[in-house]
């Protein structure tokens, strides 16, 4: 078994409440950096930890932190973003849901660190039932004195709050979420300046993942360096896994950075193999954004190595041969999944969710759809394949923010690992 | 067109939240607030009644409502059937369920079935892929779905005859 430094007390009957929850050790973190460390100790912590943004992005926190205007006059919020909507992960609902004290922790602590006296939950509003849970949950910790003003006796005071999107998959980019936040379109801003210096209200913000912010608990109460024990080289720690597809256990899994691609699908502690005894074919191993890849790259690299549950080994041989750990959305695929349809369903998800701010995403995203829609209804032809390549090719890298990229990606990698499938759905010249 | 004192009283804490000069923020929370408290949908009355209570210009208003997939711009059933059809919920087989409801009811995907009772819609990703296929009513996920499951979903809907809101959520905690 793997160390569980989030999920530990995750089935312990009523750990969603502050009583339960402090039993079991809850807010140690809280007392340890307010009663006997300085903000800039607690963002070292961090620093020292090598903990990387869980959003996605894999941004050094710490370094992240460490960026926010000190000299502004103006105040500085952290905000949490729980906007969860890459398709394939639900790590971040499901500790929200089963553990909202050790969310709330991490926003204490980091709050502390980051000097911010007012901060938000940015939640999807699609998770309206987690806002009910995670209310409750910031109303009990006013009542013991975690929350409010001066916190613990302390001369600290946070006030939190949950914050419901409305069904923006865009929203998850921060600047988006930002413009959401202040009551607007969800369209990203253009970068500099970032959050760090103008963040929300023009304020320096730092935004997180929930997964992020919840990790800071036990680096705080472990200590940077024994957090950076855990893992393997630059990627230290634990990571939540959202598992599914046709796996025989889908699900949330914690794992200790390092674990072997091939022990994650077919042991029993975690997906329990493919199911209906079908053969593997292939894997999005971090979310509908990072490139799909056949069994054969995704157990071993191009070098042959295993292939390891970490930033660096995923992503060995780059787009060509690798792909990205992302948000940790692990979606397996088996023997008999038609890859033409699968990558309709992203396409048709990135055309429905793009702002239509950059003209080249906007466009862009609909033709992929429009292509991909006419090869899987069988009245494509040959040359759509490279035509939908070429539109992927003029996306990436044209846009504000990443989504134009994160469109791009699948349908590249898709061709270029599954090219037969695509030639074997298009018809060889147009019958009408 | 107002809140009922309760909203009211929810829709002012919300607004609290938010810095001095910054109430336009408090405008996807009243949003939710307002089409749960007015049958589902907003409409322009609806959207000025909100913008009224932001002090912002109405305009303000309809372009962000326009914008996010949970606002609903027209009237819609007492229940809003909302299925994923994304790649996890697809690969689990979420095609079954949309056809399986879309004979049931006798409807397409964005109509409302004849006696008022329930509207179809397909979403993308709702966060639910580990326990694919879903669908959502209201504030409620409805996980692992099969036909049977869908089928027992609908006749209790029916027997409870009321409207899904996320009201529940937002109002009493």
């Amino acid at each position: 078994m793997g160390k569980k430094l989030l999920l530990e007390h995750i089935n312990e009957p009523g750990i969603e409440t502050f009583d339960v929850y402090r039993k079991k050790g809850g807010y140690a973190s809280v007392e340890k950096a307010l009663k006997t460390m300085t903000p800039d100790a607690v963002t070292e912590e961090v620093k020292r930890s090598g903990l990387r943004g869980r959003g996605g992005a894999g941004f050094p926190s710490g370094m992240k932190w460490s960026f926010i205007d000190k000299k502004s006059d103006k105040p500085r919020y952290l905000v949490c973003n729980a906007d969860e909507s890459e398709p394939g992960t639900f790590k971040d609902r499901y500790l929200m849901e089963h553990l909202p004290h050790l969310l709330i922790e991490g926003m204490i602590t980091s709050s502390f660190a980051l000097g911010a006296k007012t901060s938000y939950i940015y939640i999807r509003g699609e998770y309206m039932y987690i806002v009910r849970i995670l209310e409750r949950a910031i109303d009990e910790a006013y009542a013991n004195g975690f929350l409010g003003k001066n916190i613990l006796g302390t001369d600290y005071s946070l006030d939190l709050y949950v914050h419901p999107g409305a069904g923006a998959y865009i929203c998850g980019e921060e600047t988006a979420l930002l413009e959401s936040l202040e009551g607007k379109r969800g369209n990203p801003r253009l970068k500099p300046p970032f959050p760090a210096i103008a963040g929300l209200y023009a304020s320096p913000t730092v935004v997180n993942n929930v997964e992020t912010i919840a990790a800071v608990v036990p680096i705080i109460n472990m200590s940077g360096d024994e957090y950076a024990k855990i893992g393997v080289g630059k990627s230290t720690g634990t990571k939540l896994i959202s598992a599914s597809g046709h796996i025989n256990k889908p699900g949330v899994y914690e794992i200790e950075l390092g674990l072997p691609v091939e022990e994650f699908i077919f042991s029993e502690e975690y997906c329990g193999g493919v199911w209906k005894d079908r053969r593997l074919k292939a894997v999005v191993a971090g979310g509908s954004s990072v490139p799909i890849l056949p069994t054969e790259l995704i157990l071993t690299t191009a070098k042959g190595e295993p292939r390891l549950m970490t930033y660096e080994s995923l992503s060995d041989g780059g787009f060509a041969t690798g792909t990205m750990l992302g948000s940790g959305g692990f979606i397996v695929m088996d023997e008999t999944t038609d890859i033409v349809k699968n990558l309709y369903t992203f396409a048709r998800f990135y055309h429905h969710e793009s702002c239509g701010q950059c003209s080249p995403c906007r466009e862009g995203t609909g033709w992929m759809e429009k292509i991909l829609h006419r090869l899987h209804h069988g009245h494509g032809k040959k040359e759509d394949i490279d035509v939908l390549v070429d539109v992927a090719k003029k996306i990436e890298g044209n846009t504000i923010c990443p989504l134009g990229d994160a469109a791009a990606w699948p349908v590249a990698s898709a061709v270029r690992h599954f090219r037969k499938e695509f030639e074997a759905a298009a018809v060889e010249e147009l019958l009408v | 067109m107002v809140f009922s004192p309760e909203a009211l009283a929810r829709a002012n804490k919300i607004i609290a939240r938010y810095p001095q000069g910054k109430q336009k923020s408090a405008l996807l929370p009243l949003l939710h607030l307002a089409q749960s408290e007015f049958e589902g949908w907003l409409s322009p009355e609806v959207m000025d009644y909100v913008a009224s209570l932001l002090n912002i210009k109405p305009i303000e208003v309809y372009e962000v409502a326009t914008f996010y997939s949970m606002y609903n711009m027209k009237p819609v059933g007492k229940c809003l059937l909302e299925v994923c059809q994304t790649s996890s919920c697809w690969l689990r087989g979420s095609e079954e369920i949309l056809e399986h409801i879309k004979n049931k009811l006798n409807i397409g995907v964005g109509e409302t079935s004849a006696d008022g009772m329930f509207t179809l819609k397909t979403v993308e990703c709702l966060g639910s892929c580990g326990t694919a296929p879903m669908l959502q009513c209201g504030a409620d996920f409805h996980e692992n779905l099969t036909v049977e499951k869908v089928d027992e979903l609908i006749e209790k809907l029916k027997k409870k005859n009321e409207r899904s809101t996320y009201l529940k959520s937002l109002v009493n905690s």
